[in-house]
């Protein structure tokens, strides 16, 4: 039998008229929609002008940002590729490296939970193994609105959903993460995704490199119209009632992005990619751009051949379209045989559409018509750069640290509503939903106590298959803070990754960073923005963790309310030897705890003024680079040393809340000694670059921190099952049963 | 003893399978592609954990019809030793190599977590190196693990001895509460009539190796060391 397959038919083609209004439609102002005709010497057509549009939206072109994006450091030994492909890529040695990027999905994730979150982790996958790197860890950073917002609980339903449906099936562990809630994310929820991944210097892909005469090869799912219009989406202010954008939400199928993931992988251990682009964002027309503007070359596709899973598309669908799992490829003529073998084995869909010219231009045919004829070099170098107005931001006044009492004089009093409240509170709920030991390698999964791993620490860690090094990793930022002070919380979102990783052990080398901010016309959000890259940079340089990949999210805001400015930092370092890492939870009893840095009670901005007293107050704490530095280097020597047995950097809650952490991990009480002078202060107060460490050996760790000039305190002993401060005393059990339980009373509406 | 793992499109635990199993044996497995129709000589067929073709249609029923299963179903049914884990046990059910199904978890989430398993019969090639009754921890990660059969085919199993660990408590105590998924009497594996072909959902391959935190599933693979040599 032979199958008759009808060519296909030019549909009626209805296009709008093309004016300035079209033109704002698709979110473009009106000197940019004459910019379009002053390049084309005429005015577009609709498919040219969606290709403009989306090429120039804020989400693809980094308008608002690009020129503070330049300041920050890019630069450092182990950097191999900076930002600029579709991950940063630093060196791990013998002959290996690490790709990764976080990337948010934030307006799909409210609109549509748990399709948003889980095109999101397909995503930012997609930009690792593009390059080669096999996805070898996922992590995320979650912020939802308050807690008692009619829509946060179905939301974070549906964000966990979709993260664990989609990483689960492509069997890649997810390793770590954070989930805070605040008033300031109930229109507007983040869902920032970070991948891992690992490859061998020699093979490593990239979107330049193509030359002249090549075939453009179209891999993986069938294109449709969803998702269209994404990138300009995700580049404008919700407002109330405009959740009916549902349509413009993309599908995931994680079962063909791990064939997909598969097929690339076996392809490129061939020679016949020359370079290649996944289409994550505008779809076809940023991937074909892309390769072409860094190859300088044109473009010519034939739209007819690509693979559609809908009837009677047309080139501005097929272009806009932001359907998942597809990537385009520039192959070494010849080799398509090849490749379609592989490609097919996995049964992906695999077509030639088009080949690359010497004329620098993006040509589009279809039906037998070309529709776009459009110059790369300006569509990309006259792109729009805006630098925009902006106001520094206004701190808050800092506030008597003695005025903010404990409850009842009880320090046990404040930690127990502390530890239950819902940024502290064990995120069980969430992460048993996660896959974190798939690919075997996992040494240390999220959580705190009876994690999945059995082990959890400050940074998730990741052993390299066959290698006893491993690989430590930690999203991180402080919202609070850089809402009070955007350039001191710059800084701390970085300094807190650095120290996070280092509480492992390892050597902190590189970060990636998710830039979510509210709208950047409004001076006072620019004035957020600069400030905060300024303290990223200042930070970045002062520790040697140059930026390697990133990815800026604007807009975030409903209504004209902004979210608090989140600048999610996604570090990762590198440990020789995975055996002499040190986990978070307590040991041994009888060893003796240790502060490392120095404790001067700041309550500004901390979750103890905000859970216990009800304020939302103060400076945020002021990050000493110098100190961040020199402590952090101590504590990782005297890891390495065999000095430590556990160690947890002091962050959210201050010293009493990292102490309670390590004894719910352990699962092992201590007794701390007594403060006379203010202790809410010394127990809650959220000075930096601190860490607490448990030591069967304090006089070796004492006499080197002195030696090194680090401040060192002793606060107490591991040991029994209570926690025990002066007279008053909590057992772990009890402890843990508090931390334990919100989140999933919340979530069953108990709450 | 000589092993395959059968590799089906989704299938994404078969590189801690192939680490767990060389670790034991010393001997790597072969990797057999599902549209191979034959399958090498071994002594042990292992069908891995993961998501065959996304489990979009009901989790291991497309796999159970991919063209190697012919043959590893003949062979099974000739004796050779099958395991299978998560999605294998999956399969293995849509088959009918064992009784019972397994539906979406109690809670209708994917659940990754460490549980306890109490060993219920140590006579088998897949359990001899276990004690009688021994508690051991491994994790399980599944979102379809609540195995269910019907009374007559539970007191089938129990007279037979075919239930190979159930999930407990760290004493060893058949409890509701340690039951991750509502599994119809804890049940967490089982094997065929015979003992030749045994299912679990949770992971003893993600329990094995050194650098992995509990080592508590090493004596499965050392069972069936000590069984096929």
């Amino acid at each position: 039998m032979t199958v008759q397959i009808a060519a296909k038919q030019k549909p009626v083609v209805q296009e709008p008229a093309i004016t300035a209004d079209l033109a704002k439609s698709f979110g473009m102002t009106a000197d940019e929609f004459q910019l379009v005709h002053d390049i084309l010497g005429r005015a577009p057509t609709y498919t040219e002008l969606g290709v403009f549009s989306v090429m120039w939206s804020e989400h693809c072109s980094y308008k608002s940002s690009r020129i503070h994006l330049k300041k920050l450091p890019t630069t450092g030994a182990c950097v191999i590729q900076g930002p600029g492909e579709g991950a940063g890529v630093i060196d791990i040695g013998d002959n290996q490296a690490a790709l990764f990027k976080m990337e948010s999905h934030n307006h799909p994730s409210f609109i549509e939970p748990y399709q948003g979150a889980a095109t999101g982790v397909g995503g930012i996958m997609r930009d690792v193994f593009t390059m080669g790197g096999r996805p070898i860890a996922n992590l995320n950073a979650l912020r939802f609105g308050d807690p008692s917002h009619p829509k946060t609980r179905s939301l974070v339903k549906g964000v966990v959903a979709g993260i664990s449906g989609y990483g689960n099936c492509t069997g890649v562990p997810t390793v770590g993460g954070e989930t805070n809630f605040h008033t300031s994310y109930n229109g507007n929820i983040l869902v920032n995704a970070m991948t891992v991944g690992l490859a061998d210097q020699d093979n490593i892909y990239y979107a330049r490199g193509a030359g002249v005469g090549q075939p453009i090869v179209y891999v993986g799912s069938k294109t449709g119209r969803d998702g269209i219009h994404g990138a300009t989406m995700a580049s404008a202010e919700f407002g109330d009632g405009n959740e009916d954008n549902r349509p413009t939400v993309q599908v995931g199928d994680p079962f063909t992005e791990k064939l997909l993931i598969e097929a690339c992988l076996e392809l490129m251990q061939s020679d016949a990619i020359i370079s290649i682009q996944d289409m994550g964002a505008a779809g076809l027309t940023s991937s074909s751009v892309e390769i072409a503007s860094k190859g300088d070359i044109g473009v010519v596709l034939t739209l007819d051949d690509v693979p559609q899973r809908e009837h009677g598309m047309v080139p501005y669908e097929i272009m806009l379209s932001e359907s998942q799992e597809r990537m385009l490829m520039i192959l070494k003529p010849g080799s398509e045989d090849t490749a379609r073998a592989i490609i097919e084995k996995w049964d992906l869909d695999f077509a030639v559409i088009g080949y690359t010219t010497d004329d620098k231009r993006l040509k589009l045919y279809m039906y037998g018509e070309c529709w776009c004829d459009i110059p790369v070099p300006p569509l990309v170098d006259q792109s729009p750069l805006y630098d925009r107005p902006s106001v520094p931001p206004v701190l808050p006044a800092a506030i008597d640290n003695t005025a903010y009492p404990l409850p009842d004089h009880s320090v046990l009093a404040a930690l127990r509503t502390v530890i239950a409240c819902p940024d502290i509170a064990s995120k069980r709920w969430i992460w048993e939903q996660y896959d974190s030991l798939v690919m075997g390698e996992t040494i240390f999964s999220p959580g705190i106590a009876n994690t999945q791993a059995l082990k959890s620490g400050d940074a998730a860690l990741v052993k390299v298959p066959n290698k006893d090094k491993a690989l430590a990793m930690s999203s991180d930022v402080t919202p609070r803070y850089v809402h009070a002070d955007p350039y001191e919380g710059g800084k701390q979102a970085v300094a807190e990754s650095w120290r996070n990783i280092t509480a492992t052990g390892a050597t902190p080398l590189a970060v990636t960073n998710n830039l979510n901010f509210g709208n950047p016309e409004k001076p006072e959000i620019m004035g957020q923005f600069v400030a905060t890259l300024n303290g990223m940079g200042d930070a970045c340089r002062a520790l040697d963790y140059p930026i390697v990949s990133g990815n800026v999210s604007l807009y975030n805001e409903t209504s004209g309310q902004a979210i608090q400015p989140t600048p999610t930092i996604g570090g990762v370092g590198l440990i020789a030897d995975y055996k002499q890492a040190v986990g978070l939870g307590f040991v041994r009893a009888n060893e003796t705890i240790l502060v490392i840095g120095t404790t001067s009670g700041h309550l500004g901005q901390s979750l103890y003024l905000r859970e216990v007293h009800g304020m939302e107050t103060g400076r945020a704490p002021v990050v000493d680079l110098a100190a961040e530095k020199a402590n952090g280097q101590f504590v990782r020597s005297e890891i390495l040393a065999g000095h430590i047995s556990a160690c947890h950097d002091v962050s959210d809650g201050g010293l009493l809340v990292a102490i309670a952490e390590m004894a719910m991990a352990g699962q092992m009480g201590a007794t701390l000694d007594a403060v006379s002078e203010n202790p809410a202060a010394f127990w809650f107060g959220e000075d930096q670059a601190r860490y607490v460490v448990t030591t069967a050996h304090p006089e070796a760790l004492l006499s080197a921190a002195q030696i090194g000039g680090v401040p060192v305190q002793k606060i107490g002993v591991t040991g029994g099952s209570d926690l025990t401060i002066a007279s008053e005393s909590i057992s772990i059990a009890d402890l843990t049963q508090r931390n334990e339980s919100w989140l999933p009373d919340y979530m069953s509406g108990t709450l | 003893m000589k092993s395959a793992i059968i590799l089906f499109p989704g299938t994404n635990r078969e590189k801690d399978m192939e680490m767990a199993l060389t670790h034991v044996t010393g001997r790597a497995p072969d990797i057999v592609w599902h549209k191979e129709s034959t399958l090498p000589e071994c002594d042990l067929m292992v069908l891995p954990g993961g998501f065959s073709y996304g489990d979009y249609l009901r989790c291991g029923a497309m796999a159970a019809h991919s063209p190697i299963m012919k043959e590893v179903i003949a062979r099974a049914q000739k004796g050779v030793r099958l395991l299978a884990v998560c999605n294998g046990f999956q399969m293995l059910v849509e088959t009918g190599l064992v009784p019972g199904a397994l539906l979406h978890n109690r809670s209708v989430k994917f659940i990754c977590k460490q549980v306890h398993l109490r060993v219920e019969n140590t006579t088998t090639d897949f359990t001899n190196a276990f004690s009688r009754h021994q508690v051991i921890q491994v994790p399980v990660a599944h979102g379809e693990g609540n195995y269910f059969i019907d009374a007559n085919g539970l007191k089938a199993l129990e007279d037979n001895d075919q239930i190979a660990f159930r999930y407990c408590d760290a004493t060893g105590a058949i409890t509701e509460a340690a039951n991750p998924n509502g599994a119809v009497a804890n049940i967490a594996g089982v094997f065929n009539t015979t003992k030749t072909i045994m299912g679990m959902m949770p992971h003893p391959e993600n329990a094995v190796v050194p650098h992995v935190n509990g080592h508590q599933g090493t004596a499965l693979f050392q069972s069936l060391v000590e069984a096929l040599g």
